[in-house]
């Protein structure tokens, strides 16, 4: 069995404990490159982060775990009661959470249902909205059944976007949930790549990503009009 | 393999594409272009492709001539105008010596240096150019026909080069870079395309791309295109004015709703450097002898070193902003022409910038009436205005002795371009022109 990742290094105690316990290799690791630095011969077998203190650093590790940047699966997080609302719209970035304080048997069914699943399944393959779809295996986007053509980033914005119909995203929103943070481009950026898909989008179909007066931007309806 | 990379990867396959172009650009501002097939692709990620760089302009070294190209992967798009079946994509690259250092030869790593010394600083640099250029019936200079007759703003519908236009923004469009404005410019066949503004190095990216696909999308209607800088005597010649502004976080730092035109003490000094530089980053803003021929007194181009809040012959405009949009102020720059290396000419138009606003220097009075008289009378005004170098070889003088132009481009371009230009302008000057035959051949 390979050795989990635990943020943050030192892990609380009673987390360290519990795995200890119950018979789980585990090692702490502190940020993205100690994970990369660290990582076993034959891979992490999962990750244990826990949102506390430093929850900047935990969904930036979380992030980076989900870029693929270090490879670990599943991922499991552990999260305090006041801190629910920080998991909306970060669905992509773990498999399941426990709350924190837990419960030993809790945490330790939670972690089994997670290896069972591989943590793969959680998310559906297709997203569509009118003549959009994104096919979430391959990459793919197309529009009324013709390809289009986007970057990586681009991509990524129309993914989140589009995951999220009729919601109004502030540009500092979409900077720190698909760009993450450790991007320092500024929100600039968001109005550029918003641009862009617009071009790519073409003429008939670029009033599917509204400008809210200065607010953000909308994907397709708002929730208020038919 | 990060995210970016593997989804270029991914998409290669998916959308079948059949070449992957890797560009990038020599040190004049062509565009270079190799193909690799999708089974090299991962292989070009991971070590790079190496190749001579001795043959391409202003790479060559005595020794170590080999450099390595490292596809950016951000930059990947599908090229829109290849029939189906035979799909392919580009992705413009960074350019390496074998040891992994950015190449001193690479226009591309210049500007990254640039924006890079400027981010230390807190500051990300914005520009949209405004590219003019011509279409004629065909490259051949004993036949310079243009294609329709129209001029500035006219909405000729039914003409080729409307057509024309509109495909070609389709194209530009489709690879992710938007289109402000276009329209018919002052000259016969003359059309302007207007970007909206982006990151520099993006946006020098799109130039390179716009330049292309211009060319590519009139040569299908065996129409030629030209980005020369002043191809009919008689007529305007084409500029690429560029609009410049620049932001620390969120905040656009030309601003200030306290001062006078609503322009920041920043934004003073970066007008202040940018004057004050002028003369020495010319060459590279306007880098053919033929560019000359559009900065003339009594034309749209300027030919003195100043600004004004409207006045369209003067060298820099602070353009008035729209109410409610006061917050987009920004700096225009006239007198780059769309033959410039556009990697080049922003690095430069920032380092100037940067060095007024380091400096703290003063903003001298706007320019009003005096713009438009020739220089004879203005030395005899005595105003104090400077002009703009009169040709390549003032041009290549005012380079020459110019630390920022040597430390923003390097020694290695630096040097070289002079090489360069200098002898493209001994190649001009031994030449006798029709010019001097009709003039002095029967009198003299």
């Amino acid at each position: 069995m390979e050795p989990l990742l635990v943020f943050p290094d030192p892990p609380p105690a009673d987390l360290a404990r519990l795995l200890d316990l119950a018979g789980h290799p585990w090692k702490a690791v502190d940020d993205e490159k100690s994970a990369l630095n660290e990582a076993p011969d034959d891979g992490w077998g999962g990750a244990i982060i826990v949102v506390g203190e430093r929850s900047e650093a935990a969904w930036a590790l979380a992030r980076a775990i989900r870029k693929n940047d270090v490879v670990v699966e599943p991922l499991l997080l552990v999260i305090g009661g006041n801190r629910l609302d920080e998991l909306e719209l970060r669905d992509e970035l773990y498999d399941d959470f426990c709350l924190d304080p837990f419960h030993p048997r809790e945490l330790e069914a939670r972690l089994r249902h997670v290896f069972w699943r591989g943590g793969t399944g959680a998310t559906p393959d297709l997203v569509e909205y009118g003549g959009l779809v994104l096919n979430l295996e391959t990459y793919q986007a197309a529009i009324d059944g013709a390809p289009i053509d986007l970057t990586y980033m681009e991509y990524e914005l129309l993914k989140f976007l589009a995951q999220h119909p009729g919601k109004v995203f502030t540009r500092e929103t979409l900077l720190s949930r698909v760009w993450g943070y450790e991007y320092y481009g500024g929100a600039r950026t968001v109005d550029v790549h918003i641009r862009r898909l617009r071009a790519k989008l073409g003429e008939e179909h670029a009033n599917l990503i509204s400008t809210v007066r200065s607010v953000g931007y909308r994907f397709g309806q708002s929730r208020w009009t038919a | 393999m990060d995210r970016q990379k593997e989804y270029v990867l991914r998409t290669v396959e998916e959308r079948g594409v059949r070449f992957v172009r890797l560009w990038f650009t020599d040190v004049l501002g062509q565009l270079k272009s190799f193909a690799v097939s999708p089974a090299e692709l991962e292989g070009a990620f991971e070590e790079g492709m190496q190749f001579d760089g001795s043959a391409i302009d202003g790479f060559s070294r005595i020794q170590e001539s080999d450099v390595l190209a490292r596809p950016d992967a951000a930059t990947f798009e599908i090229l829109p105008w290849d029939p189906k079946g035979e799909t392919s994509a580009r992705m413009f690259c960074d350019l390496t010596t074998l040891a992994g250092e950015p190449f001193a030869g690479d226009p591309r790593q210049v500007l990254r240096r640039n924006l890079d010394a400027a981010r230390g600083d807190g500051y990300s640099f914005f520009v949209a150019p405004e590219i003019e250029y011509f279409y004629f019936r065909s490259a051949d200079p004993d036949r310079l026909e243009p294609i329709d007759q129209g001029s500035y703003f006219d909405l000729t519908t039914d003409d080729v080069t409307t057509g024309l236009r509109r495909r070609t923004i389709q194209h530009v469009e489709s690879m992710g870079i938007p289109v402000e404005y276009s329209f018919h410019e002052d000259s016969p066949s003359q059309h302007e395309i207007d970007l909206r503004h982006t990151d520099a190095l993006t946006m020098a990216d799109n130039v390179m791309t716009l330049r292309l696909v211009v060319r590519e999308t009139a040569a299908e209607q065996g129409v030629h295109a030209t980005f020369m800088p002043k191809p009919l005597a008689d007529f305007q010649g084409s500029g690429m004015h560029t609009h410049l502004s620049l932001f620390k976080d969120e905040h656009n730092v030309f601003h200030d709703p306290d001062e006078p035109y609503l322009l920041s003490a920043i934004g003073r000094s970066f007008v202040a450097g940018l004057l004050r530089h002028a003369a020495e980053i010319t060459a590279v803003t306007n880098q053919l002898v033929n560019s000359y021929k559009r900065l003339v007194v009594g034309t749209e181009a300027p030919s003195t070193i100043t600004w004004a809040r409207n006045h369209r012959a003067a060298l820099i405009r602070v353009p008035e902003t729209r109410t409610g949009r006061e917050d987009s102020v920004r700096i225009e720059y006239r007198s780059p022409d769309p033959a410039c290396n556009p990697y080049l000419t922003f690095s430069l138009l920032l380092a100037a910038g940067l060095d007024g606003v380091r400096r703290g220097d003063e903003l001298p009075d706007e320019a009003t009436d005096y713009l438009e008289l020739s220089r004879r009378e203005r030395a005899a005004l005595e105003t104090g205005v400077g002009s703009l170098p009169q040709s390549l070889a003032e041009a290549l003088d005012a380079m020459e002795g110019s630390d920022l132009v040597r430390e923003a481009l390097g020694d290695h371009i630096f040097e070289w371009f002079l090489r360069n230009k200098r002898s493209e302008w001994f190649d001009y000057k031994t030449q006798v022109t029709p010019f001097e035959l009709s003039r002095y051949l029967r009198n003299w």
